[in-house]
């Protein structure tokens, strides 16, 4: 299959270009951009004019919700929403049940992906058994098997000399580890950002120290062993500005952001809107803006969708009791440009985080690129299309969003992978 | 989205939290309480205004008080009572709250009295039955959680309006485990809402909830002179497995920093009235002298409790008249 894609505005964030161009695609790569490579005879033609091409977007956390959550959402509903939201590749967690810390699992889960053949789909590892924090995992074997980092998704490692030496295993060989800032004792049994809201509500608080106590053990035991550390998931001002003193300091690690932390915080709970319970928590208005600031001056690098799809029986209970997270596979590009168009960030600069950045996170070649030679997963989107978040409209299987009936700008018109379409719209 | 506990015609039609009430809406219920504290000395302790209506008292956590007083105040508006103690049925055998709400609201029940350890519980109800087109339905929050007990604070409004007569010159210090307490939230946004000028919160820090003073309270950490010159000292109850973890020490510590006794209370005003939502504990954090003393309306409290409860469920069932 030889596609052209004629006319539109070509955009690779990693190195600023941003220029109406043709792009060319065959045998699964990007064979050119700009001028056809000499004896092109394209078997498909996409009208691209009036719309951004961009590398497909490169998601750091997305749960699929297999094994075990079956209930909740499959490898098919998921792969549907991703390709929907331009999605072309992501990271799974490995909170499934059992947790993804044996290589026969992790082989059946990239196995199920690659027959569907739209998604690449990256499993991360647990980085201990059962996630329990208590014994290391065979990191070399799941590697072999697919995995591209080591992560305890939710669960914090809670003993430090376990966390010690997890990641000084995973330097021996090289693998990253991405982990959450959770002090596992602060934070017990909290379900909201610590502060007016929850004392208003009554619902037990994690304080924003709970996650800058953890995160200054993560930077002090990354320097220490020298691994490849990623933060996952920050929400509070204090993270922000400790990252940034980590990296002015030299040390080499990176941090992302869930996209819902870039728009909400606490007040969005309102009348104990389970929609709004995440982990961790929204926080408040001043570390909303922190976070923010912290994408705009690159300190946070990536914006994850943190897609958690999560079932009505779940969801609609008592605050405290509804299952955190968001189906999110396909507003994470609306709500990327919803917030540069709030913060006045240039497209390239903000695609970057959902793109080119989070590609060097995920540590592939070339994931979130548009360069000759490189894989052909594209995402083609028309940026003046405007559409309503409603649950008809939703391909993932979970419905659960707090910005269910809002207006967002952008709408996917072709995702393609390895150069062939895998949604059109 | 529109506050829940409201009709179109801004009415109450639940009563959920009252955090946002409107002071009228407050003074009206308060001034509807009036006339029923009268009923409870009749020899016919009765009025039709509930008749034909079925209250249902939906007690997801045990209290037998709270409970009781609901009941009393249903059956004195001549409803019909159904008490269910759901923390032993349904949710055990994995029904969802909402699903259990569904299968009472199909054998016609008016109004639901709700108690639940979750904050917001009330909240998820009262939505699901506007958003079900089941306006007819109300609910009334008897304790949800950390979040709300809103008749336990009308109460003590009734209460402190009946011996004070005005709330508008008054330093009201609560005193005691207010991280924990719904009653502590319910007082507060109450006193505030009607206009209380002065109110405290005493408590050592660990009992005292993240910028409490956000309510509009000042916070003492010192009793005496949190309670020094006050009107009104409301105790808290101290659960006994506050003193399990971190947060307290001893019984013993704790009542001698925090416990109210005669000592402690002459630092109040000498007209100054003492409350406690019961159950108390004894020696915990209210001496018997002061319990059983003559500045306690401890128990009053309880006779006002019925006549607020039952104006609360004669305001809201009568709000939208019949379901016809």
């Amino acid at each position: 299959m030889k596609i052209e894609i004629l006319g539109g505005r070509v955009i690779d964030p990693a190195c600023d270009a941003d220029a109406v161009a043709n792009v060319y695609v065959a045998a699964g790569r990007i064979a050119a951009i700009g001028d056809a490579p000499a004896g092109w005879s394209a078997s498909r033609t996409i009208d691209a004019r009036g719309l951004v091409v961009c590398p497909g977007l490169v998601d750091l956390a997305a749960r699929l919700r297999e094994p075990g959550f079956e209930h909740k959402a499959t490898l098919e509903s998921e792969l549907d929403a991703a390709c929907a939201g331009g999605v072309t590749s992501l990271a799974c967690p490995p909170d499934t049940d059992p947790p993804l810390d044996e290589p026969g699992l992790v082989e059946m889960l990239t196995h199920r992906a690659r027959l569907q053949n739209r998604v690449r789909v990256h499993p991360v590892g647990a980085l201990t058994q059962r996630l329990e924090g208590a014994e290391i995992t065979e990191m070399n074997e799941l590697a072999e098997a697919g995995c591209v980092a080591f992560s305890q998704a939710d669960r914090p490692v809670t003993d430090t000399q376990v966390l010690l030496r997890a990641m000084q295993y995973a330097a021996t060989f090289g693998f990253a580890v991405w982990l959450r800032a959770q002090d596992a004792w602060l934070g017990r049994g909290g379900v909201a950002h610590e502060g007016e809201i929850a004392t208003r509500l009554g619902l037990a608080g994690v304080p924003a120290i709970a996650e800058s106590i953890a995160l200054s053990t993560l930077i002090a035991l990354a320097r220490e062993t020298g691994v490849r550390l990623h933060v996952c998931r920050i929400s509070a001002a204090e993270s922000v500005a400790l990252i940034r003193d980590a990296k002015r300091s030299g040390l080499a690690i990176t941090c992302d952001v869930a996209i819902h932390h870039v728009h909400l915080c606490d007040i969005d709970i309102g009348w104990f809107d389970p929609l709004a319970r995440f982990a961790p928590p929204l926080r408040g208005t001043r570390d909303r803006d922190a976070l923010r600031q912290g994408l705009r001056d690159g300190t946070i690098d990536a914006i994850a969708s943190d897609h958690t799809p999560v079932d009505d029986d779940a969801k609609q209970l008592p605050f405290a009791e509804s299952e955190a997270g968001a189906t999110a596979l396909e507003l994470l590009l609306p709500l990327t440009l919803k917030w540069a168009t709030e913060a006045g960030i240039a497209l390239p600069q903000a695609l970057a985080r959902i793109t080119s950045r989070a590609g060097d996170v995920l540590g592939v070649a070339n994931a979130g690129r548009i360069v000759a030679g490189a894989p052909g997963d594209l995402c083609i989107f028309d940026p003046q299309a405007h559409w309503r978040v409603e649950r008809s409209a939703l391909k993932s299987q979970g419905k659960n969003t707090p910005f269910l009936g809002l207006e967002m700008p952008a709408k996917v018109r072709w995702t393609l992978v390895g150069g062939q379409a895998v949604y059109e719209a | 989205m529109r506050n829940p506990q409201l009709d179109a015609q801004g009415g109450l039609t639940h009563l959920l939290t009252l955090e946002g009430l409107p002071a009228a809406v407050i003074t009206q219920i308060l001034d509807t309480a009036v006339p029923f504290v009268s009923i409870g000395e009749r020899e016919v302790k009765k009025v039709p205004l509930l008749r034909g209506k079925a209250v249902f008292n939906l007690f997801f956590e045990n209290s037998t008080r709270t409970r009781t007083t609901f009941e009393i105040a249903a059956k004195r508006l001549s409803a019909d009572v159904i008490n269910l103690n759901i923390g032993a049925s349904s949710t055990s055998k994995g029904e969802t709250v909402l699903d259990t709400i569904d299968n009472l609201t199909a054998m016609d029940a008016d109004i639901f009295v709700v108690r639940h350890s979750e904050s917001g519980a009330p909240h998820l109800i009262a939505a699901h039955l506007n958003a079900t087109g089941r306006r007819h339905v109300h609910v009334v929050n008897a304790g949800d959680g950390r979040h709300q007990h809103p008749t336990q604070g009308l109460l003590d409004l009734f209460t402190i309006r009946h011996y004070k007569r005005d709330f508008r010159n008054l330093s009201v210090a609560i005193v005691g485990d207010v991280l924990h307490s719904r009653v502590a939230r319910s007082l507060i946004q109450g006193l505030a809402t009607v206009g209380t000028p002065d109110i405290r919160v005493v408590a050592p820090k660990t009992l005292v909830p993240a910028e409490v003073g956000s309510l509009g309270v000042r916070v003492f950490n010192d009793m005496r002179a949190g309670i020094g010159g006050c009107d009104v000292v409301v105790m808290l109850r101290l659960q006994s497995e506050r003193m399990r973890g971190a947060l307290l020490p001893s019984v013993g510590e704790y009542f001698k920093h925090y416990g109210l006794t005669p000592e402690k209370l002459a630092l109040a005003k000498p007209d100054a009235i003492v409350m406690h939502p019961g159950p108390m504990n004894r020696g915990v954090e209210i001496d018997s002298a002061v319990a059983d003393g003559d500045r306690s309306v401890i128990l009053p409290q309880v006779t006002f409790g019925i006549a607020v409860r039952m104006a609360v469920m004669s305001i809201i069932a009568g709000s939208q008249g019949s379901r016809a």
